[in-house]
């Protein structure tokens, strides 16, 4: 089932060249799709255009099978939900985290009163959370428990969609392996599909069924994961797949 | 078992023998303290032989770029240095700035992990290149010039970059310019702290195939600190691990990937591992 897509999308600042020209893509229910690409690509624009924080120039977005009208729809708002890079800038620092974690209840008035505690506290254990971590403030909490806090609030409204743009770059190796054994859980447990940017192709094989690599604003390569990283047939995505960094193990010469 | 983490040594150095004269770079039980008297580096103890490359990882908060602040004698205000810094027999710690000027540069250089923070935003690339030339080599004129598109040629920079200023180029050619200014002193020993870190994948390679023939072909020493192993691994032929301000590990590059000794190094190595298996099961 398709629940989100960007048809024929182009976007440009105004005067400007364009950022995006003529970006198809299609995100079925299920299937992690990655927005993979380098720096100046389109791939945060893109995610931008899909989550309805910027309208697209030309072309445009769907949501189940209806032009996205954003800011006038609430089962958009509802079903879509955002998670970005920098856990340190995205949470409110004078807030505690349940205030945080409720927002998204309190702002699209979803459920009773009395139920949002329960809700944000079921939220909590299922990022991993402990109860206590309701009351307390983000300073006192890691990076990789910040970005769990965001998700949190993110997944509190039980959206069917997660647009995250790099969600676990700014964390420790040890601490995204954490991170990317989550956000499979909640893929199986909440029926939850995401859509990712990232240019660490690791961390998207870990997680993603489906890549759309971009470069210059345009879409050179799509399809399945193991298609595009197994046999890459745009020079694009060959000389991405082969700049990942691998460790060495054995002892003969380095390669080349 | 004590609380204490206890150090994997490749070789243990017996305390109150002095350095071998050959080091290029002798870290002597370095530490770092707040003015509260908070020990951020501990007791941290490394060598650098001339022409050696040793990689320092660790994850953030670990004093990987303390350290590197340390041994150019950079620490921020609030922060002080204890135990001894040589460097090619200058002490470090505790030196005034004018015996400093005379390693900075000469002994030491380094690249940081943003090069626009290395670059005057109000000069051409040219000019900054030419300050740190001058002064080294005493060139003027035509032959400075000369110097300058050397300099810029080395790090695969075409020539018109000379004339521009930073924000007109690309991220990695801001990161190539700041190499060149720090080679431009021929330093004996080149200090990176993260120098891809800020750089998409593929101009990261690029990058680190660069400083990689470059300090082969210098012979220059290689202080490369960062926090991807795969990367600081390839380049590099010994590692030490920090772990919150602690050396936990040291040894050949090759092996600390192949056996990981401590606990820390081993959950380092697993999870660079886990997703390079990932990514091997799609791309093999």
């Amino acid at each position: 089932m398709t629940l989100l897509e960007a048809r024929e999308v182009g976007f440009a600042y105004r005067g400007g060249t364009p950022v995006l020209s003529d970006v198809s893509v299609t995100v079925t229910a299920g299937r992690n799709l990655a927005l993979v690409g380098e720096s100046g690509a389109g791939k945060s624009t893109l995610l931008r255009l899909l989550l309805g924080l910027a309208r697209p120039s030309t072309g445009e977005v769907l949501f189940d099978g209806r032009p996205l009208r954003p800011g006038r729809d609430r089962e958009f708002r509802r079903s879509a939900q955002p998670v970005f890079q920098d856990p340190y800038s995205s949470l409110d620092p004078r807030q505690p985290v349940d205030r945080i974690v409720s927002e998204p209840l309190r702002a699209m008035r979803i459920g009773a009163r009395d139920e949002i505690g329960d809700r944000v506290a079921q939220t909590l254990r299922a990022v991993g959370l402990p109860a206590d971590a309701a009351r307390r403030y983000p300073h006192e909490f890691s990076g990789g428990q910040r970005q769990r806090i965001a998700i949190a609030r993110a997944i509190v409204c039980e959206p069917r969609i997660l647009l995250a743009d790099e969600p676990v770059s700014a964390l420790d190796v040890t601490t995204r392996v954490r991170l990317v054994e989550l956000l499979r859980e909640l893929k199986a447990t909440r029926e939850l599909t995401l859509v990712m940017v990232s240019h660490d192709l690791a961390v998207v094989s870990a997680l993603c069924d489906e890549i759309a690599v971009l470069d210059a604003g345009r879409i050179v390569e799509q399809g399945a994961s193991a298609a595009v990283l197994g046999s890459p047939e745009h020079p694009h995505t060959r000389r991405l797949v082969a700049s990942v960094p691998r460790l060495r193990r054995d002892t003969g010469p380095a390669a080349p | 078992m004590t609380g204490e983490k206890p150090m994997v040594p490749d070789r243990s150095p017996a305390p109150g023998i002095p350095a071998e004269p050959a080091a290029l770079l002798d870290v002597d039980g370095l530490s770092v303290r707040r003015a509260d008297g908070h020990e951020l580096l501990r007791g941290v103890s490394f060598t650098l032989a001339p022409g050696e490359r040793l990689g320092l990882i660790g994850e953030s908060g670990s004093g990987k770029s303390l350290t590197a602040l340390a041994v150019l004698g950079l620490l921020p205000a609030g922060l002080s240095a204890h135990g001894s810094v040589l460097l090619a027999g200058t002490q470090i710690v505790g030196a005034r700035d004018r015996r400093l000027d005379r390693v900075r540069g000469r002994t030491v250089s380094a690249v940081f992990q943003e090069p626009l923070t290395a670059l005057d935003p109000l000069m051409r690339i040219g000019r900054q290149l030419a300050g740190p030339i001058r002064r080294r080599r005493g060139l003027r004129g035509a032959a400075l010039r000369a110097a300058v598109s050397t300099a810029l040629d080395e790090v695969r920079l075409p020539e018109r970059v000379a004339g521009a200023y930073p924000h007109e180029i690309s991220g990695g050619q801001r990161q190539r310019a700041a190499l060149a200014m720090a080679l431009a002193c021929e330093p004996d020993l080149l200090i990176a702290d993260e120098p891809t870190t800020a750089l998409d994948v593929t101009v990261q390679a690029e990058v680190l195939a660069l400083l990689n023939g470059l300090v082969s072909g210098r012979s220059m020493a290689l202080l490369l600190i960062g926090h991807d192993l795969a990367v600081v691994a390839d380049v590099t032929d010994r590692l030490a691990v920090l772990e919150r301000g602690s050396l936990v590990e040291t040894g050949r590059a090759e092996d600390i990937v192949r056996e990981p000794r401590h606990p820390y190094t081993r959950a380092l190595v697993e999870s660079a591992e886990a997703f390079e298996a990932e990514f091997d099961r799609l791309a093999p």
